[in-house]
């Protein structure tokens, strides 16, 4: 047993220098020639999430169209381990560094670094702090929120009481869906916000608080969930009245999301694309390298869900 | 007659003031269910009392768990993840190992045992302070808990769903809170093992030379607040019809906050079923009571503070009145 571990270990270290070798060559090549594929490395959080698998097919298939070499690091939601794949990127030949930060602060030194070593770096979903971002591609949540208030409004005929379900009190999520709601909503006199309290994104707590909430106001027809998970809390405190007198709306497009519109009793959601993050992640580092204006900031369009798109969806 | 009249007068005062220091909680429950009922007439109806009942249940009963670990002179910081892991192995042995729904529900149950047990074993054993030893299984529990469900909700046998429904008018999750109340109550007063529990909290070194197993008792004392914490994490999985891998993060301050607001002391040796119930009661009453005035959510966590931090007040208070 021991002597095929070495074996394994020997032959794995090998296959490893070789490699690295054959990236050592390549580098002073792409220098040269106009040939070789530029290469881009891309940090994911964790590929152990569906949500970022997706953002990876989408850049994948993107790097392809575009003829550049895209390099997949996981970083296993661990920061520190991020930080070195950062590291490595920096001096392996990437001119480009997308990444998705395991936590973004903890990101800012290494990304940081790359500053330094002039190798434009583009964040995905999640910001980087202290450092300097060409580019940062993300979810537009404010038009999210407004397309949810549109869906609702339209759902309850443009006129009663609803209540909202904030997020995490602070958090960048709740902030941008709310004030897009809140934003969409001034198009609709005839509909009054009558109550707004957070569930912090957690399905037994917004039980709770939409239970209180239809206490005080049990003459609601609409609810806005800020997202999926409470808008499923929501619908177990509405019982059979979800879907039927009460419309709910939220925003995400979970698996659990899109089932209970499947069921009739989740109105609508709006979906985020992971694959287009990916897709228009890669397409901004390609812009950099060739030294095209990039945008500092590229709000990638979330997707209303319903009764009658929910089957593309759900998989 | 005339020189006993002032006495009688005298030992009536103080028994008011004492009633006062030692029920706090009630008092301030009292107190805080009349300003609501001035505040707004949703808050004094049937219904929402029959709320308030519901989500008292899963803080009441973990609460209650953590109140014989207090008592004892311990703390049990793992309740929320045990509750989330008991459910969660409930859900899976019905779901993934085909287990008949009651016997996925006592699996459940007994996870929450054996994992407090473990608690127990390393706080008593092992030489961990509890804190230590619980704030571990804080981690590992929860570990454990996403290990199991790949971090996606898994759906609970119909056993299961019915702890969150209704027996008649009666909602299920009540009765279980009466039923457990009961128990507990009747572990802490009425059993070797629960006066046990007070002399070691009290004084560990003289229970021992007293003839208590104090590693024994410290063992039963975390498997019953594991068992506890199963219990509540089932009834908290029947509301929602699934077990949630995120369920009842953070519950524990919320338990111990009970347990401190219904009189119980940190230093161990003193506390009561009936005050954590309304230490716990006292928490959700204003939680409701913040919904449905529609506080805004920043200052919720602001009033709930507060509100801890008063309670302990109060408990410093009765225990210069108990002790002078």
């Amino acid at each position: 047993m021991k002597s095929i571990t070495k074996v394994t270990l020997a032959s794995v270290s090998a296959a490893l220098l070789v490699v690295g070798l054959a990236g050592c060559n390549r580098t002073p090549a792409a220098d040269s020639g106009a040939a070789a594929p530029l290469k881009v490395t891309l940090s994911l959080s964790t590929l152990n999430n569906p949500f970022f698998v997706e953002v990876r097919d989408g850049a994948t298939a993107e790097a392809k169209k575009l003829g550049v070499q895209l390099d997949i690091l996981d970083a296993q939601n661990d920061s520190a381990t991020q930080a070195n794949q950062l590291a490595t990127a920096a001096s392996n030949g990437s001119k480009a560094v997308i990444v998705n930060a395991v936590d973004s602060d903890a990101a800012g030194p290494a990304v940081t670094a790359l500053n330094k070593a002039g190798i434009p770096v583009i964040a995905v979903d999640r910001t980087v702090n202290n450092a300097k971002l060409t580019s940062f591609v993300a979810s537009d949540n404010v038009t999210g929120g407004s397309q949810a208030a549109e869906l609702l409004a339209q759902s309850i005929g443009e006129k009663g009481s609803i209540l909202v379900l904030q997020g995490v009190a602070g958090t960048s999520a709740s902030r941008d869906r709310g004030q897009g709601f809140t934003d969409g909503m001034k198009k609709y006199p005839g509909i009054t916000v009558v109550a707004k309290q957070t569930a912090n994104f957690d399905r037994a707590t917004a039980l709770n608080v939409a239970t209180n909430l239809l206490q005080a106001h049990p003459d609601v027809v609409g609810i806005f969930a800020e997202n999926d998970e409470m808008a499923l809390g929501a619908i177990q405190a509405l019982g059979s009245r979800a879907g039927q007198d009460v419309k709910v709306v939220a925003f995400d497009g979970t698996d659990d999301g899109l089932k209970a519109i499947k069921a009739g009793t989740l109105v609508g959601t709006i979906a985020q694309q992971p694959g287009n993050l990916g897709k228009l992640a890669v397409e901004q580092a390609v812009k950099a390298m060739k030294g095209q204006p990039v945008d500092a900031t590229v709000p990638v369009q979330v997707v209303t869900v319903t009764s009658k798109n929910v089957d593309e969806y759900l998989k | 007659m005339t020189t006993t009249t002032p006495t009688t007068r005298k030992v009536h005062r103080f028994t008011i003031k004492r009633f006062l220091a030692d029920n706090g909680a009630l008092v301030g429950l009292v107190v805080l269910g009349l300003l609501l009922f001035i505040a707004t007439p949703a808050f004094l109806t049937g219904q929402n009392i029959l709320n308030i009942g519901i989500q008292a249940s899963t803080i009441a009963i973990l609460a209650f768990g953590s109140t014989f670990a207090i008592v004892a002179a311990g703390i049990d910081l793992s309740v929320g993840s045990v509750a989330a892991l008991g459910a969660m192995a409930a859900a899976w042995m019905f779901t993934d190992a085909s287990l008949p729904g009651w016997l996925a529900l006592i699996a459940g149950l007994v996870t929450g045992l054996v994992v407090g047990a473990v608690n127990g074993a390393a706080n008593a054993y092992g030489k961990l302070p509890s804190f230590i030893a619980t704030l571990a299984m804080l981690s590992v529990a929860r570990g454990l808990t996403l290990v199991i469900s790949d971090g996606t909700p898994i759906k609970t046998p119909p056993v299961v769903s019915f702890l969150g429904g209704n027996i008649g008018p009666v909602p299920v999750p009540i009765i279980v809170l009466v039923l457990a109340a009961l128990v507990a109550s009747f572990i802490l007063n009425r059993t070797v093992i629960g006066r046990a529990m007070y002399a070691v909290g009290g004084n560990a070194e003289a229970a021992e030379l007293s003839g208590i197993n104090v590693r024994r008792i410290r063992v039963i004392v975390f498997a019953l607040s594991g068992l506890f914490a199963a219990v509540a994490g089932l009834l908290l999985a029947g509301r929602l019809d699934s077990a949630q891998p995120q369920a009842a993060v953070g519950y524990e301050l919320d338990a111990i906050a009970a347990v401190v607001i219904g009189g119980a002391s940190l230093m161990g040796g003193y506390g009561k079923i009936s005050g954590t119930l309304i230490g716990a009661l006292v928490l959700v009453v204003i939680r409701n009571g913040l919904n449905l005035l529609n506080v805004s959510s920043f200052w919720q966590q602001v009033v709930i503070g507060l509100v801890i931090a008063l309670a302990v007040g109060f408990d410093v208070i009765r225990r210069k009145t108990r002790s002078s």
